[in-house]
């Protein structure tokens, strides 16, 4: 049986386990009904050119997890950022792991999605904002008809959030391959703040496809500042879909930090809906053998006085591909809109490759957009210059492509966590150098 | 110190030094002279080690090993020294930064522990000062947005940071105003001793008046046509190198 045909009639089953009464099971039925419609996304489609999901999905995925599989925190220490207190929300197999978690309802909630959908308590929120900027594709809609887990964070009005939060799902594929699929909900009102780093982890060489989906809610004044370390390894596929809605003068970030996965799509949306709003789109790519990132990103401005930056930047080695694509919406009334987007990479092999496209489709007359992208090699005769200086050449290069994503790692607002990625650089680049750029 | 033998060596195919000899000792300094496209710089260049030329005879030797197979860093790591002709802008790497990581891996290559970062400070100051280099100078990403003067002079900062056995100047006077000369001219000098060497490679007889070399090399059409001393400099600022271009033709 297809995987689709397989999801579809596995949906009656997944009934079974949650309360079909509830509000948001309409919600899931629907989606059932337009994933069934729309299946998975082919090369066919536009936005889906250079990313080809044939691959991964003729395994036979298992869709429920079965059993509880427990983790040391020793054994998995490591994908932690330890050096930091935080909050942290772990699922294993797609199931919390309260072992690892530190959870909070103090003043602030970070918890459970499985909670969050169906207790009393936070039906107000639910019913405001679940599902409310999640689009209706197949992807989303097959995630929104099994949403029934992942992490819930509710920052209510004038709260700082006390410590980050790190939301971390590891697979252990004890149980044959699998098809994870969270549904994360983060609302942010007036005047609020968090930090969020989110971490995909296989721990087995099982093929594991986790898809994703997060809705992000900025309030007004709200400050989101959102941090993907996408470092998986080479049989786990993550597509990641991301929706951020921001109300006047918020300012959401988002890092994405790709350095391994076989296939990794990001989908990453924002949506304006107000004045004075900053939106920042960050990302590092660094891949070899053969895999893949697409990032696919859309930045709708709606209204006047915005702000939107993008800067992602590309290494691939051997056979790896990569792909950005970069939508920009300006509506009409989106007057004094500042929108401005940069795509650079850097080539090390000739069988490394980039497919770079800016979209922009722009409909107001008074606004400052830009693009830029750029494909090249590393500079021979900064690396002569380098070498002669007594730098070897493997960490003249590691320099080279460091300061090349130096200014992304910069805006990095948590020096454990930007500590962390430079070591995970460094590792990458096969360099045991102290690099403070 | 340095020791060149017949060197022969081209770049695709094109051959560019055509045996050429150059004896360099410890504590002397050389001037080498020489028209446009004579190999001046394809001679730096491969004494530092840029991998593009090919020696295709002859040999050179550093304190008489032969340094021919050795990469450009191993010799920076023995105490080769090039300051470029044109230095490279190395965007998100700072000056310090830059200068840290250098002393640090030549050290780690020469098997010695890294520099203390309060001796390496000390360090940075007191060469920045001998430099006249302005402190938040060293702060600015390598090269990038820098005057030909400011690239030259860091230049000669990380010649005095790196302190070599053997230093090439490259052209280091061009795009230097009279006072940035002057500076540029008294850190080499204050930087010279009876251990090291320095070569000076320009086209004119200016930086000479300053840096006052012990002996001068004509290069010509891949060779070392005439030598001397620090008059043959003038004698080639006066008349210019169309009556060595005759003597030889001759």
């Amino acid at each position: 049986m297809e995987l689709k045909e397989k999801l579809v009639s596995s949906f009656l089953a997944f009934e079974n386990t949650v309360d079909v009464d509830a509000p948001v099971h309409d919600i899931r039925s629907q989606a059932i009904k337009v994933f069934e419609e729309k299946g998975f996304p082919t090369k066919k489609e536009e936005a889906w050119k250079y990313t080809s999901l044939n691959a991964i999905l003729k395994h036979d995925y298992s869709i429920f997890p079965k059993e509880e599989n427990a983790l040391e925190f020793k054994d998995v220490k490591k994908y932690f950022l330890h050096d930091l207190d935080t909050y942290k929300i772990v699922f294993i197999d797609g199931k919390y792991s309260s072992h690892l978690s530190e959870t909070t309802h103090d003043k602030i909630d970070v918890c459970l999605m499985s909670s969050a959908l169906t207790h009393d308590k936070y039906k107000p929120v639910i019913d405001n904002y679940f599902n409310k900027v999640a689009q209706k594709d197949g992807l989303t809609s097959l995630n929104t008809a099994f949403s029934k887990e992942g992490a819930y964070i509710y920052i209510p009005k004038n709260k700082l959030a006390d410590k980050p939060i790190q939301i971390i799902h590891f697979s252990t594929g004890k149980e044959s391959l699998q098809l994870l699929q969270p549904r994360n909900l983060i609302v942010v009102e007036e005047n609020s703040h968090v930090q969020i780093i989110e971490r995909h982890q296989s721990l087995t060489s099982n093929p594991v496809l986790t898809n994703s989906v997060t809705e992000i809610f900025a309030d007004k004044r709200a400050i989101v500042d959102y941090y993907k370390i996408q470092n998986d390894n080479e049989t786990a596929s993550l597509i990641d879909n991301t929706y951020i809605q921001q109300q006047a003068q918020s300012i959401a970030s988002v890092h994405t930090f790709a350095f391994g996965g076989n296939i990794t799509r990001n989908n990453l949306n924002f949506y304006q809906q107000g004045q004075g709003i900053d939106s920042i789109l960050n990302g590092v790519t660094i891949l070899e053998g053969k895999q893949h990132v697409d990032h696919n990103t859309l930045v709708h401005h709606t209204e006047p006085n915005c702000e939107s930056h993008q800067d992602y930047k590309g290494i691939f080695d051997e056979k790896a591909t990569g792909v950005f694509n970069g939508k920009i919406i300006v509506n009409k009334e989106a007057q004094k809109t500042n929108a401005f987007q940069s795509n650079n990479n850097i080539l090390l092999s000739d069988k490394a490759t980039i497919n770079s496209k800016p979209q922009l489709e722009i409909f107001a007359d008074d606004v400052k957009c830009s693009h830029g992208c750029t494909i090249g090699q590393l500079d021979e005769q900064a690396l002569f210059y380098m070498r002669s200086r007594g730098i070897g050449e493997k960490e003249a290069r590691a320099l080279l492509m460091y300061a090349f994503a130096n200014n992304v790692l910069e805006s990095v607002k948590i020096p454990q966590l930007k500590q962390r990625i430079n070591k995970l650089i460094a590792n990458k680049l096969g360099v045991n150098i102290g690099f403070d750029l | 110190m340095l020791e060149i033998k017949d060197l022969h060596a081209s770049v695709e195919d094109k051959e560019i030094l055509k045996g050429l000899n150059l004896e360099v000792k410890a504590g002397e300094v050389h001037a080498i002279m020489g028209p446009n496209g004579a190999g001046k710089s394809t001679l730096a260049s491969i004494v530092a080690g840029k991998e593009e030329y090919e020696v295709t005879e002859g040999s050179i030797l550093l304190d008489g090993e032969d340094i021919e197979d050795l990469a450009a860093e191993e010799r920076a790591h023995k105490g080769v020294f090039l300051s470029f002709q044109y230095p490279v802008e190395i965007p998100g790497v700072t000056v310090t930064n830059f200068m840290k990581t250098a002393i640090n891996e030549t050290r780690k290559a020469q098997g010695l522990e890294e520099m203390p970062a309060k001796d390496m400070l000390k360090k940075i100051r007191e060469k920045s000062e001998l430099l006249d280099i302005d402190r938040k100078f060293l702060s600015r990403s390598l090269n990038q947005g820098f005057s030909g003067g400011e690239k030259k002079r860091n230049e000669i900062f990380q010649m005095a940071m790196m302190e070599p056995k053997l230093a090439i100047l490259d052209e280091t006077d061009s795009g230097l105003d009279i006072d940035a000369l002057r500076i540029v001219a008294n850190g080499v000098n204050k930087l010279k001793s009876k251990d090291n060497a320095v070569i000076v490679i320009t086209h004119y007889q200016r930086l000479l008046d300053y840096i006052v070399p012990d002996y001068v090399h004509v290069l010509y059409d891949g060779k070392i046509v005439k030598s001397g001393t620090k008059e043959l400099a003038l004698q080639l600022e006066e008349k210019g190198y169309d009556w060595i271009k005759e003597e030889i033709n001759a």
